[in-house]
Formats: structure tokens, C-alpha cells, sequence
């Protein structure tokens, strides 16, 4: 709670600080609407959705004959809460051994997500174990070996430039044999519009399922939380291949954006699960729309 | 519904009925257009209102040049407002003549300075000179390790001493060892660091006091959003960058945060990463041309999937008829009818909505998968087309399509069998126009009956 609050406070700042100004108290006059799109657009809303909010700001506020600005703010608020569901418990319970894959572009903070996961499962009781399927760049494997280390969860590692189906497969057979309840698969960054490695994620994929017939319980589609409107298309794309379940959005301690989640949710469906709030192995936090939309309003 | 920049503007202008002159209705209405535009590319909103209000400016009372339309002179007018903000492709600068000349590679956590580090040392080898890596990220896990790796993949002379010295210590250190190897440049890899990060930015700010760098180099994420006039004026007005690196072009980004961060900055941009390979194939010179076209031209491509259902609207239909039967049926052309047919649904599907394909289909004949992965790759290779290139094929030269492969990672010889398709698809065209009906070699093999196109 404490983390979370603190880590978007940047965001806070630029929302509410444009919001109370905003919404400040005056009468509501077309510079109010303008001044709002531009708000919404440049927490990286996208336009559309920007759109979806002000269309139902201006409605609502005709309709309940709402005429000051600060009577606008509960309005703002849930009409953004509307636009996201509370993300479902992760599937990863009730079996013998749940697999989670973890996919998304270059640089967008998988491996230290997966860190971070383990981590936290870990504390929860769970018997973890990490598949380092990033065969390509270097010394991704030592990386992922490095927060294993830390987070006290041991890595299945093979050779830099090896296949990273092999490494998968692997990882199922020791995470099965040494009788692990948790498998999280990290794989190599890459470009959604990358046709060869879409395709080598398919690949990964169909060695999970075939060891394990119902894997991968969960696919988390990592997105970095300051890109632009590029976001919606690594959803459509990650989620064409490979069944996106999940969102994790990184680096939101820094950005003072963070709308394009409501955008990806409302393009692809899946939910946000976590979002990351800064580089220790603490900072992922379960995401919870009351708390992310309150804490662009909060005032301190 | 979303079109491109220049059908929205035509469109405009097609309503407004306009003349041979610019009035100050068609410009007002059309920079609501270029407005749209411009924020759906990620150009960051404050930029967006002056870029609008300079063409606004230059674009009333223009007079419509004799071989233009008037929507195509004010989009002239935006392509060289562009052109000029975003500048010319920046040369490093190495005027003083302290050795070796220090590059600062900085910017946010993942955005490709590591990669870009290896790669810049390759490119300045190329040009002569004696580069040296030094390794100064001691916070990411293995980053060290990640620049030593590719030092020696490169074959690059580099130091490091692990992650128990302070950054600013190491940096020292390095910069005497590459004297030592008579490097002429020394490149510093530093951690990834939010701009706002007060104890990461003091570090940069005393690894800039003792070592008095030539440049400092910004590497930035092409997707990066609204989010780009922060980092580039954090970084900026705390330590002074140089110029700006611009990573992942071989994405599909449209880049609108290259046009950010120039205009806050003022500093240019100097190189485009274009790949994870370290290669001087992934490195390459900016180019403002290409940029400027992603930014403002991209915008049919990435939303087309709107318009599916317009498939078999009359109008659409009517126009495509007359482009197959002029013969400039263009690789655009092309493009549109795949992504159109692909949004309709699950290739099964469609496919069973084209005439001739379900009997195919129920015969076995075809695989539904193979269909659709052979698609997609077609698909990929023209998204990585400018779209200069799919509207006039003819100037896809060799390294145009070494490019395009790169791009959307297949082999050239992929993209030569996209461009041959293309041409067998106008000749057929050609014939069919000349009333002749041959056996038609269509988009795929085994698919010879494929009469949708
Ligand atoms: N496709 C593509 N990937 C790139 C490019 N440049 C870098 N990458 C990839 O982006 C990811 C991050 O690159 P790094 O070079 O490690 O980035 P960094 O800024 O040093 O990251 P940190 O040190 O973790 O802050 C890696 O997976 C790189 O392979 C590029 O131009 N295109
Ligand atoms: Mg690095």
C-alpha cells in the first residue's frame, strides 16, 4: 500500500496535480474539456479512450447537471475505474507443477519481473523454480542466475545461443522430478512484429503443452510503462501467439503516465496482475484499480 | 474510423471544396487532422500544438502549386516542417584534443545502451578510429558480464573491475587503461536510470566532472510514449546531453517520441538501432527521411483493421477495380487487401467467404495454418516497407531489402518472393485488363484458383 502509493506519486503528481487544477473549482466552459483531453492524452491514454472518458465525463456531467469543476472529480474517477476489471486470482493452484511463461519486447523488464515473482511466491510458501530461456542475449542466463541467487530459487540454465525449446523442456523435467510447484519461464525480448521469433514463441510454447497437457497455466505479457501507443499492438500481436493472460506493467515508479493501461486493457482483455514500481526485488505490487485510480487523485 | 494523414486531409478537403489557395477554414480543419495524427504516432502533446501552429502559420494563403492538390500542398508543408524539426543526422563531435575522446552512453532502464555501446564502438572501429568499452553498470545484474561478452564477441579492447568500486572510480580507472591501449575513444556503459532518480543522477553528473566527455549520448526507446519530453529534458538540463540514439527502429512504432525529444532537446539525433544483433547492419546513421515518413505516414497501415468490414463496400471495391485495371495496383494496395482479409477472422473463415476457397478448403487442399503463417510473414515484410517503397516498388534496390528483411526478420530472399508475387499478381492484372484469362499463380502456392484478388 505504502510502496504503492509512493512509487506512483509521480503519476499522482501529474494527474491530480493537472486535475485539481483542472478541476479546481470554477464553472465548467469548453476550456475545461480541452484541458482535460489534453490531461488524459498525455498520461498516454491514447486517443480513443481519451475520447470513451471525456464523452462519458461530459454526459454524466450534463445529465446530473453537475456545473462546478471540483464536482467532476468522482466522476473522472470512476469513469476510469469503469474502464478496467479487477484482474482474477493467477491460475497457478491446484495442481501438481503451474507453469508461468513470461513473454514481451526488448528491454520491457521481464527478467527482473520473474525476479520479483519468484520472489514474492516464494514468501508465499510456494516451491519455485526459474527456467532461464533467454538463449540469446548476452548474459541474460547470468542475470536471471543473479536474482536466483537472491531470491534463494534455483535456475535451469543452458549455454548462451542454445535452443531455448531444449532449456524449456529441461526445466519441466527438474521443476517435475525435484518435485517443484511453480515453473516461471523467462524468454528472450522481441519484437511483436518479428515473424521468425513470434514463431519461436509459438515453438516454446508448444514444448510446454506437450510435457505438460493444460501449460502454460498463465502467459504474462510484460509491457513497459512509458510506451506510447506501440503498447496496444505488442498486446494484439503477444496475444495473437500466445494467449496472453496477463499484464505486468514495469518502471510506473518513474513514469508519470501509466494510462496506456486502461487502453491495453480495453484493447486485449487480458488483465493487469502487477505492476512495477522500481528496480529491488520488493517492488511488484498485485494491481488494483480502486487503489491505481485513487492514487492519481490523492492530493499528498 | 482512421485513415492515413493524407486521405484524412484529402478528405478535408474534398468536403471543404477548396480552391487554388489555402483559406483559413481548410487549414483549420485540416490541423485537427494533422493533430490526430500526430498524437496517435506518440508525439508528445506540448510539440504537437507548436509543429500544428507553425504549419498553420506557413500553410494559410498558401498558394496550391499548378501540379497539386490542395490537400497534397498543405501535407508538402507538414512533410517539410517535419523534415526541418527533426533535423539532420547529427556527426559526433571529436574537436578537443584530449585523448581518448569520452562517449557517456545514458538513458532509461532496457532502452539499448549496452547493445548500442558495442554497436557504436564497431562503427567508430570502421571509421578509423581506436575504440574502448567500459563497463560502469554495477547495478543491473550481469551487466557487466553483458558488455564483456559482446567486447569479446566484437573483438573490442574494454575494462571492467566488477561491481564492487563506484561507477565514477571505474570510469576513472577505465579511461586511464584505455589511454594506456591508446584507444582514441572510450565508451561508458552506464546503468539504466530514471530520469528523476536524484542519487543515479548525481552519479552521471560526476562520472561528466572527471571525465569531460566529448558527447553524451541519450539512447532512447523508439516506443517510448508521452513520457519522451521528461526523459530528454531530465536528462538534458541535468547533465547536458549531446545527442540522442534512437533504438528499435525495426519495430513498429511510429516513433512520434524522436520528434519529442529533438524539439525539447534541440540536441540532434544521431544514430537509429535497427536490431538486437551487434552489427554494423544495426547501426546506421539517421536518417530523418524515414522517420518523418513513419511518424506522419504510417497511420493506414496501423489501423486498416478498422475498416475490414469495408471490404466489400461498393465504393472500395470500385476503386480497387479501377487500380487493378489502370495497372497501379501498388505493394500498398497489396498490403491493405491482406490486412483486410486478416481482420476479418480466422483465415478458415475468410477463406470460406472468398469465392472458390471453401470447396478448396473442404477438399483438404489447403492448410489452414500454413495459409495463415505464410500470410503473416507477407504481412511483416510489408509492414517493414516505407510506404514510399509500397507505393513505388520499383526503388527497392538490394539494400532496401536488405532493410526490409531485417526488419521483419526473415531472409531477402523472402522479401524477393513478396516483390515477385506482387509483380506476377500486376501481370495477371495486365492480362485480365487486355481481356486474356490465364491460370491465375496466386498469393501461395497450391492456391490456383484464388480468385479473391
Ligand atoms: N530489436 C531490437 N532490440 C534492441 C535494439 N537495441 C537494443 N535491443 C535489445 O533491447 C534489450 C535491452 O538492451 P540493452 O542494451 O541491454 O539495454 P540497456 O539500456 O543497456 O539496459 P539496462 O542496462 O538494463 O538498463 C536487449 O534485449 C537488446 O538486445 C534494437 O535496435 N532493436
Ligand atoms: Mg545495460
Amino acid at each position: 500500500m505504502g510502496i504503492f502509493k509512493r512509487g506512483l506519486s509521480r503519476t499522482r503528481q501529474s494527474i491530480s496535480g493537472r486535475i485539481s487544477q483542472i478541476l479546481g473549482n470554477t464553472e465548467i466552459d469548453e476550456d475545461t474539456w480541452d484541458d482535460l483531453e489534453a490531461t488524459l492524452i498525455q498520461a498516454d491514454l491514447g486517443l480513443e479512450t481519451t475520447d470513451t472518458v471525456v464523452d462519458f465525463v461530459k454526459e454524466t456531467v450534463t445529465r446530473e447537471g453537475i456545473t462546478r469543476t471540483n464536482q467532476m472529480n468522482e466522476v473522472l474517477k470512476s469513469s476510469l475505474t469503469a474502464l478496467i476489471d479487477p484482474p482474477p486470482p493467477l491460475n497457478i493452484t491446484g495442481r501438481d507443477l503451474s507453469i508461468i511463461l513470461v513473454v514481451g519486447v526488448n528491454g520491457s523488464g521481464k527478467t527482473t519481473s520473474i525476479a520479483k515473482l519468484a520472489h514474492r511466491f516464494k514468501e508465499q510458501g510456494r516451491n519455485v523454480i526459474l527456467a532461464a530461456g533467454d538463449t540469446f542475449r548476452a548474459a541474460a542466463i547470468e542475470q536471471l542466475q543473479r536474482w536466483g541467487e537472491r531470491a534463494g530459487v534455483p535456475v535451469i540454465a543452458n549455454q548462451q545461443g542454445s535452443d531455448p525449446g531444449a532449456v524449456v523442456y529441461d526445466a519441466i523435467q527438474a521443476a517435475q522430478s525435484r518435485g517443484h510447484d511453480l515453473l516461471i519461464i523467462d524468454t528472450a525480448g522481441r519484437l511483436h512484429n518479428n515473424y521468425n521469433l513470434m514463431r519461436e514463441l509459438e515453438k516454446i510454447k508448444g514444448v510446454i503443452s506437450k510435457a505438460v497437457p493444460d501449460a502454460p497455466h498463465e502467459v504474462l505479457l510484460v509491457l513497459d510503462g512509458t510506451t506510447g501507443q506501440n503498447a496496444l499492438k505488442q498486446g494484439q500481436k503477444f496475444a495473437e501467439s500466445s494467449n496472453v493472460t496477463g499484464l505486468v506493467i514495469t518502471k510506473l515508479d518513474g513514469t508519470s503516465r501509466g494510462g496506456m493501461i486502461f487502453s491495453v486493457f480495453t484493447e486485449i482483455g487480458a488483465p493487469v496482475q502487477f505492476i512495477g514500481l522500481g528496480e529491488g526485488i520488493d517492488d511488484l505490487v498485485p494491481f488494483d484499480v480502486n487503489q491505481f485510480v485513487n492514487s492519481l487523485f490523492d492530493e499528498s | 474510423m482512421f485513415e492515413s494523414l493524407s486521405q484524412r486531409l484529402q478528405n478535408t478537403f474534398d468536403r471543404l471544396g477548396s480552391g487554388r489557395v489555402v483559406t483559413e477554414q481548410d487549414v483549420k480543419d485540416a490541423m485537427r487532422d494533422v493533430r490526430m495524427a500526430l498524437l496517435e504516432a506518440d508525439v508528445a502533446l506540448p510539440i504537437v500544438k507548436d509543429f500544428v501552429s507553425r504549419v498553420r502559420e506557413r500553410a494559410i494563403g498558401a498558394e496550391v502549386h499548378k501540379t497539386l492538390r490542395p490537400h497534397e500542398q498543405v501535407l508538402k508543408i507538414i512533410h517539410e516542417e517535419m523534415r526541418e524539426t527533426l533535423g539532420e543526422a547529427g556527426r559526433l563531435n571529436f574537436s578537443g584534443s584530449t585523448k581518448p575522446h569520452v562517449i557517456m552512453m545514458v538513458g532509461l532502464q532496457g532502452s539499448g545502451k549496452t547493445t548500442s555501446a558495442a554497436k557504436l564502438a564497431m562503427y567508430l572501429r570502421k571509421e578509423g578510429r581506436e575504440p574502448f568499452l567500459i563497463a560502469a553498470d554495477t547495478y543491473r545484474p550481469a551487466a557487466v558480464d553483458q558488455l564483456v561478452t559482446l567486447a569479446k564477441q566484437v573483438n573490442m579492447p574494454y575494462y571492467e573491475e566488477g561491481i564492487s568500486a563506484s561507477p565514477p572510480d571505474i570510469v576513472k580507472r577505465g579511461l586511464a587503461a584505455a589511454k594506456e591501449a591508446n584507444a582514441s575513444v572510450a565508451i561508458v556503459d552506464t546503468a539504466g536510470r530514471l530520469q528523476i532518480d536524484e542519487q543515479l543522477m548525481r552519479e552521471l553528473e560526476e562520472i561528466k566532472k572527471r571525465t569531460d566527455p566529448a558527447e553524451i549520448l541519450l539512447v532512447a526507446d523508439a516506443m517510448t510514449g508521452q513520457e519522451a519530453v521528461n526523459i530528454a529534458t531530465g536528462f538534458n538540463e541535468r547533465i547536458g546531453i549531446t545527442g540522442l540514439i534512437l533504438t528499435k527502429i525495426d519495430g513498429d512504432a511510429r516513433g512520434g517520441a524522436a520528434l519529442s525529444m529533438r524539439a525539447v532537446t534541440g540536441v540532434p539525433i544521431k544514430f537509429m538501432g535497427t536490431g538486437e544483433k551487434i552489427s554494423l547492419d544495426t547501426f546506421e546513421q539517421f536518417h530523418p527521411e524515414r522517420i518523418a515518413d513513419r511518424i506522419l505516414g504510417m497511420g493506414d497501415v496501423m489501423t486498416l483493421i478498422e475498416k475490414a468490414e469495408s471490404l466489400y463496400e461498393e465504393e472500395e471495391a470500385l476503386r480497387l477495380q479501377k487500380k487493378m485495371m489502370e495497372n497501379n495496383f501498388t505493394l500498398q494496395d497489396f498490403l491493405d487487401q491482406l490486412r483486410k482479409i486478416r481482420s476479418m477472422g480466422p483465415i478458415s473463415k475468410v477463406m470460406g467467404m472468398l469465392p472458390g476457397m471453401s470447396k478448396m478448403q473442404m477438399q483438404g487442399m489447403l492448410d489452414n495454418e500454413e495459409v495463415e503463417s505464410r500470410i503473416s510473414k507477407v504481412e511483416a515484410i510489408l509492414n517493414s516497407m516505407t510506404i514510399t517503397e509500397r507505393e513505388r516498388p520499383k526503388i527497392l534496390n538490394a539494400s532496401r531489402k536488405k532493410r526490409i528483411a531485417r526488419g521483419s526478420g526473415v531472409e531477402v530472399r523472402d522479401v524477393n518472393d513478396v516483390i515477385k508475387q506482387y509483380r506476377q499478381m500486376q501481370k495477371l492484372m495486365d492480362q485480365l485488363r487486355k481481356g486474356r484469362f490465364p491460370k491465375i499463380p496466386g498469393l501461395t502456392d497450391g492456391m490456383d484458383s484464388f480468385e479473391g484478388f
